[in-house]
């Protein structure tokens, strides 16, 4: 089946390609989008149940526009909608509470068709006015969204972050079912944005009613709604009856129990009493967990959008010079820090992690090579190394592989200092420009907002990113690279993606020449479950609905 | 009576002043920054000015900490940075697990330490006393992590008497309080020890041996109630130390009491919240030290309060 939907969009691509009138694209993607939402349901899943889910830490807000956390992020996920999504367990874009979409052959207008029916937990029906409204409350400096920037391209943004509007002038209600947005330029991120947390549609009237206490009462139109929230302990779910998409969710009830350790977590869930420990296995049992067949069965590994790197200060001497940073590239022992933390992770060559688009395969990276490191460092000028202070965060695992970094570089004579510190001081020195020469990213690392190559450059390794405060913590700015980077993002024919991922690849490619990163490994994740509950393995790992798809996952021991 | 109160209040109000002072200044020379916390990782400068904007936090210090001073006096804490929550509804949601882990582990403080105490007193420089000492410094020194997690181990997994952590009936209770009880006991033991052999050599008790009184009703009935008032004075230290929450045994048992509370807050910056549960737990020692002190002439005439 899936085959088949698969040739039936490739052939849609394909149709793209040669049309040239928008109309005839409109009618395609028509065609193409409508059905597969409801696809998605698994024929084997039993209706029903309620599951307990545990966490450490609190669940801040379930404002979708303020919410960024660990736990929080998937919530928001089920509790709202927003117009696009993404297929269950995968990193493949669908619409969500659009029915369809159209982009203009410019790249610069898209025109989404909503769904008729869809309810807010109120009972009221969402229309375009509230997409509208949504968008305009989450650019608004009021709210205080973090994810404001992401919005950046709509035409009237700069005005409402300025608070010089109220109202963003690029999107307009063409009627209650059709919003159409204009952008400054052509945006190929604009879809994936359009599913993020940030973007997810809110009733006015509750967001009125509750003000800067909306998070903790959150209305959307998500397959679930709040039932109980006690402060500290318990966040209860339940089951929306009038979910637009059919079949949908499964379970009945979900219980996110707050404040539990990690390890006591896993003892609960040896104990059946728990389903799923949010915060996965504790580093200090991963290895019992995975030497015991009956508890290993239960574990579901999976790649995640992550990648640990080592950054250099490349406007610091002696990380000024290409051939250092190429050095300590090669001096890194990856296989070995990867051992030391249990093989949860695998060797990087690249900023890209796998499950990216414009993963470069075939890339080979820098060898772990002592001797021509040596010598690259003598070329440089430091034939007997030098010293140097590399900044990591002090939680495990992070400064025993600081330490474990530390050793590979005095095997080529460079003597780094530790500075362990806590993670707030520790970005606080990588976005001061004279901060910090070498940073060990763990426990800060990189994991993408959404599923896309650029979100990996901008931020962390453009020249927007290398500014104080910023998390280009290497300093590298490549104007060459960044207008690279903005013609790929301008790709927004979907036919054109090959192309785009390409143009990526070859910016990735073009980066580590000039290395200002040693890419060390991409992080893989590792859920446990309950022997009752069912699903896919890939909603356990799920890409973007972190750490488990609530939406499609079920329990095999109901009737 | 009423003057010595009314000049305790004044003093009381005066640290809790300093306190909040010393705080707010310590996390304003905090190298790092809260705003980028709250802002995360994609935020453009221009989100994080704005957000630095709206919180007022680019104000100078003066004016924030007025600011922070006027909002106090009318009883508002603030609004969490990060959970977005009214500090004192976050600190108030809290309160009644903290008040009643704080209650079971100073009762079984209490029991525990005094039996030792008591017993090492009477059975002073026997085998007896200094094996109870000895225990008493291992409980005084044995890390919270460790102790709750084998008792949870014990009592909760293999022996299955009590709930795997987490908060609700007096069952929930027992082995959070019991590991700060077997933890905090050695102090009260030896307090009590040294407390009660001084009030043994008293003439008044060799009197009343003299006298041909039983055993029992001298150490009953004559010591202890002498002997217990530095035991008093300790426990509102110790009400005022449970305030400001007990981190590792709540992170343990998943008790959502203050302690938890605070360690987010602090991992993150939450500078609200971190002022907050500062000051209620100063608060409470202030209290505390205040309730011991009026306490004390009630239970040992002797004492004027003046």
């Amino acid at each position: 089946m899936k085959t088949k939907k698969t040739r039936e969009r490739e052939h849609d691509m394909r149709k793209y390609l040669i049309s040239t009138v928008a109309a005839s694209a409109l009618a395609l993607v028509l065609g193409m989008t409508s059905v597969r939402a409801e696809d998605a349901v698994d024929p084997n899943a039993k209706q029903g149940g309620a599951i307990t889910i545990t966490y450490k830490d609190d669940v801040a807000t379930l404002d979708p526009a303020i919410g960024y956390d660990w736990q929080n992020w998937s919530m928001i996920k089920s509790l709202f909608d927003g117009l696009m999504d993404y297929e269950p367990g995968t990193t493949n874009l669908r619409p969500d509470l659009a029915e369809s979409y159209e982009i203009a052959p410019d790249g610069k207008t898209f025109t989404f068709k909503l769904r008729h029916g869809v309810k807010f937990h109120n009972g009221r029906e969402m229309t375009a006015d509230d997409v509208k409204y949504s968008l305009d409350r989450v650019t608004n400096p009021k709210t205080q969204s973090p994810g404001a920037g992401f919005f950046g391209s709509i035409k009237g943004y700069d005005d409402v972050a300025a608070g010089k509007a109220e109202s963003l002038a690029g999107i307009t209600v063409v009627d209650p079912y059709t919003i159409k947005f204009e952008l400054t330029r052509p945006d190929a991120t604009f879809l994936h944005v359009m599913a993020i947390n940030f973007s997810h549609v809110v009733p006015k009237e509750e967001v009125e009613k509750y003000g800067a206490d909306f998070g903790k009462h959150p209305v959307g139109t998500g397959a679930f709604k709040l039932a109980e929230w006690t402060l500290g302990q318990r966040v209860v779910f339940e089951r929306n009856p009038d979910y637009w998409h059919k079949g949908l969710p499964h379970l009945d009830k979900i219980t996110f129990e707050i404040g539990q350790e990690p390890i006591v977590a896993l003892l609960r869930l040896q104990k059946g009493e728990i389903d799923v420990p949010g915060d996965g296995i504790p580093p200090a049992k991963f290895q019992e967990v995975m030497a015991d067949p009956e508890q290993k069965a239960r574990v579901v590994e999976g790649g995640q959008l992550h990648t640990g790197y080592i950054t250099m200060n490349t406007t610091m001497a002696p990380f000024d010079n290409v051939k250092v940073r190429q050095a300590v590239n090669m001096a890194i022992n990856k296989d070995r820090i990867v051992q030391l933390i249990n093989n949860r992770a695998v060797p990087a060559n690249q900023p890209l992690p796998p499950s990216m688009p414009g993963y470069d395969k075939a890339f080979k990276g820098y060898p772990y090579d002592l001797a021509k490191a040596k010598a690259l460092l003598a070329e440089a000028g430091h034939p007997d190394g030098f010293d140097t202070q590399l900044f990591a965060m002090n939680t495990d695992p992070n400064p025993r592989i600081a330490q474990a970094i530390q050793q590979d570089l005095a095997a080529v004579g460079i003597k780094a200092s530790i500075q362990s510190l806590a993670q707030a001081n520790v970005i606080a020195a990588g976005g001061d420009k004279a901060g910090a020469p070498m940073i060990w990213s763990g426990g800060m690392a990189w994991i993408a907002d959404f599923p896309d190559p650029s979100n990996f450059y901008g931020p962390i390794l453009g020249c927007a990113g290398a500014v104080p405060g910023g998390w280009n913590w290497s300093w590298y700015c490549n104007k060459e690279l960044d207008a690279k980077a903005a013609e790929a993002d301008s790709i927004v024919d979907p036919a054109k993606a090959g192309e785009r991922a390409k143009m990526w690849s070859e910016i990735y490619g073009k980066i580590m020449e000039d290395a200002p990163w040693a890419p060390v490994f991409n992080e893989q994740r590792f859920t446990m479950k309950s022997t009752r509950m069912g699903g896919a393995d890939n909603l356990y790992v799920d890409p973007v609905h972190i750490p488990i798809n609530y939406d499609n996952v079920y329990v095999t021991d109901v009737q | 009576m009423i003057a010595y109160l009314g000049r305790r209040v004044v003093q009381s109000v005066l640290i809790l002043l300093g306190v909040s002072l010393i705080t707010f200044a310590l996390l304003y020379l905090l190298p790092a920054d809260p705003v980028r916390q709250i802002a995360g990782r994609s935020a453009t400068p221009e989100t994080v000015e704005n957000i630095r904007r709206q919180l007022g936090l680019d104000q100078p210090f003066v004016v924030q900490y007025w600011h922070y001073l006027i909002s106090l006096l009318s009883g508002d804490l603030g609004r969490s940075y990060i959970q977005r929550s009214e500090v004192t509804e976050l600190i108030v949601s809290r309160l009644p697990a903290s008040l009643l882990l704080m209650v079971g582990a100073i009762a079984c403080e209490v029991v525990i330490g005094l039996t030792m105490g008591l017993i090492a007193a009477v059975k002073r420089g026997t085998a007896t006393d200094q094996s109870l000492m000895v225990a008493s410094f291992v409980g005084v020194s044995a890390p919270q992590f460790v102790v709750g997690l084998l008792l949870l181990y014990v009592f909760a997994v293999r022996l299955g008497w009590f709930p795997i952590g987490g908060y609700g009936t007096w069952r929930h209770l027992v082995l959070p309080s019991l590991t700060m009880g077997i933890l905090g006991a050695g102090w009260y033991a030896r307090m009590m020890r040294s407390s009660m052999i001084d009030v043994l050599r008293q003439d008044y008790v060799r009197t009343a041996r003299a006298k041909g009184l039983a055993r029992s009703a001298i150490i009953f009935r004559h010591a202890l109630p002498n002997a217990i008032l530095p035991v008093i004075a300790m426990i509102g230290i110790d009400i005022g130390i449970f305030m400001g929450g007990i981190v590792v045994v709540e992170s343990v048992f998943g008790w959502p009491g203050i302690g938890q509370l605070a360690w987010q807050a602090i991992q993150r910056i939450d500078i609200p919240i971190i002022m907050g549960v500062t000051l209620v737990s100063a608060f409470a020692i202030v209290l505390g030290n205040l309730l011991a002190d009026t306490v004390a002439p009630f239970i040992d005439p002797r004492i004027k309060l003046r």
